[in-house]
C-alpha cells in the first residue's frame, strides 16, 4: 500500500535509488535555472523517452500518476494567459509535468526498502557528527507499519458510517480516527518500553544489520 | 526523547496520512482541500509545539522520498515544484505555532483556545508560507498569489473550528494522551 512501485519491470529498476534521486534533484534545479520554453520541451521529450523504455503499459501507468496535475496546469496556463504571459505559463506547465514525471519515475521504479535506505544514507553525516538517529529510525519504521493499520481501521469506520447514515462521510470521522491513533500509540509505547525502550530496540536492530 | 513521545509523533504522522482517506474537495487553482491539514492542526493542539512539528516533518520526509501518503496517493520530491510547495513547507511551522499557543494559555477554554490556535497557526501562518511558495513557483507577485488563495480561507477556518472541537473532545475522552496538556 505504501508504495508507488510499478509492476512493470524496467531498466530503471536496476539503477540505484540514490542516483535516481540525484538525477531528479539536478534536473529540477536545471529546469528552474534554464526556464526557456525550448529547454522545457526538450526535457519533456526526454521524460517521455525515459518512460518509453518501460513500454506502453508503463507509459500508461506513468500518465495516470500525472492526472492530479490537470487543475494546476489549467490554472497556470489560464492565469498566465490572462496576464499576458501565455508562453511563460506554458513553459511553467511543461516544467511541472517534467519534474513530477521524473519524480514519479524514481518512486515507481524503487522499492520501499530502498527509499528508506536512502534516508539511512542521508543520515550518515548526522551520525558522524555524534548525533543519534535511532529515534528517527524507529519513528520511520512505526509510520510505515502503522499507516496501513490506521487506514484499514479508518476504512472500517467509513463502512460503519455508510451503513448507518444517509449522508456521506464527513469530518465527524476525525474524532474516532484520532482516538484510535492515540490508543494505538499508548499500546505501542508501553510495548516498546517493556522491551527495553528505544536504546534496546536500536541495539538489536544494529545487531541484525551486522549479522546480515 | 522518551519512547512515548517518539511513538506519538510517529502515530500522528500516520494519522495525517490516514486522514487523506476522507474525500477531498478540490477548489479552484488545483490545491486540494483535504482533512490532512486538519491533521496538522491536531498535531499542534494534541502533541504540543515541538512534537507536533516533528510529527509533520516526519510525515513530509516520507512524502518527499516518494511514499504516496498525501491525499490522492501523491508523493515524491517533485511536489517541491508544485504550487502547493509553500503550504507543505509551512505545515511544520503551522503545527509548531498552533501547539505553542495551545500550550501557553492553559487557563483559557479548550475549544476556543484550540480553535484560535489553529486559526493563527494552521491558517494565518500557513498562508504566509503558502502564498510565498505559490508566488515563487508560478512566477507571480505576492499580491497576485494572495488573490488566488482567498477562496480557500473559508474552508480552512471551518477546519480550525473542527480542530478545536476535536481537541476539546479528545481532552475529555483521553486527558492523559493529550501530550500538550500533560
Amino acid at each position: 500500500m505504501l508504495s508507488f512501485n510499478s509492476p512493470v519491470q524496467t531498466v530503471w529498476h536496476k539503477v540505484p535509488v540514490g542516483w535516481k534521486f540525484l538525477l531528479v534533484c539536478f534536473a529540477s534545479i536545471f529546469l528552474f535555472v534554464f526556464d526557456s520554453l525550448y529547454i522545457q520541451c526538450i526535457a519533456l521529450l526526454c521524460c517521455v523517452l525515459f518512460y518509453a523504455v518501460g513500454g506502453v503499459s508503463f507509459i500508461r501507468i506513468g500518465a495516470k500518476k500525472l492526472l492530479f496535475l490537470w487543475p494546476i496546469l489549467l490554472v497556470i496556463v489560464v492565469w498566465h494567459g490572462v496576464t499576458g504571459t501565455a508562453m511563460q505559463g506554458i513553459a511553467f506547465a511543461i516544467r511541472l509535468i517534467s519534474i513530477v514525471a521524473l519524480s514519479n519515475l524514481m518512486t515507481m521504479t524503487s522499492r520501499l526498502s530502498d527509499l528508506l535506505a536512502l534516508i539511512q544514507t542521508a543520515l550518515t553525516p548526522v551520525r558522524a557528527l555524534g548525533f543519534s538517529t535511532r529515534a528517527l529510525e524507529i519513528a520511520i519504521a512505526l509510520v510505515v507499519r502503522f499507516t496501513p493499520v490506521l487506514i484499514e481501521k479508518g476504512s472500517t469506520l467509513f463502512d460503519a458510517w455508510r451503513l448507518r447514515a444517509v449522508k456521506r462521510v464527513n469530518w465527524r470521522i476525525v474524532l474516532p480516527m484520532s482516538l484510535i491513533a492515540m490508543d494505538d500509540a499508548e499500546h505501542v509505547a508501553e510495548a516498546l518500553k517493556a522491551r527495553g525502550g528505544i536504546r534496546a530496540f536500536a541495539s538489536s536492530h544494529e545487531r541484525s544489520h551486522n549479522t546480515d | 526523547m522518551k519512547e512515548r513521545d517518539v511513538v506519538f509523533i510517529a502515530l500522528f504522522a500516520a494519522l495525517i496520512a490516514a486522514l487523506g482517506l476522507i474525500p477531498k474537495l478540490t477548489l479552484a487553482f488545483g490545491i486540494p482541500i483535504t482533512a490532512q491539514s486538519l491533521g496538522v492542526m491536531l498535531c499542534g493542539t494534541v502533541l504540543g509545539a515541538k512534537r507536533g512539528a516533528l510529527a509533520v516533518m516526519l510525515f513530509l520526509l516520507l512524502v518527499f522520498i516518494g511514499l504516496p501518503l498525501l491525499a490522492g496517493g501523491r508523493g515524491g520530491i517533485g511536489l517541491l515544484w508544485t504550487p502547493s510547495v509553500g503550504f507543505l513547507i509551512g505545515w511544520p511551522i503551522a503545527a509548531y505555532v498552533t501547539g505553542l499557543i495551545f500550550e501557553r494559555f492553559r487557563s483559557a477554554p479548550t475549544f476556543l483556545l484550540a480553535t484560535l490556535a489553529s486559526l493563527i497557526g494552521g491558517v494565518l501562518v500557513l498562508y504566509v508560507f503558502g502564498i510565498v511558495g505559490m508566488a515563487w513557483n508560478m512566477g507571480k507577485s505576492i499580491n497576485e498569489a494572495a488573490v488566488l488563495v482567498l477562496a480557500f480561507i473559508p474552508g480552512d477556518i471551518l477546519k480550525a473550528v473542527i480542530a478545536g472541537a476535536v481537541t476539546a473532545s479528545l481532552l475529555t475522552a483521553r486527558p492523559q494522551s493529550v501530550l500538550s496538556r500533560t
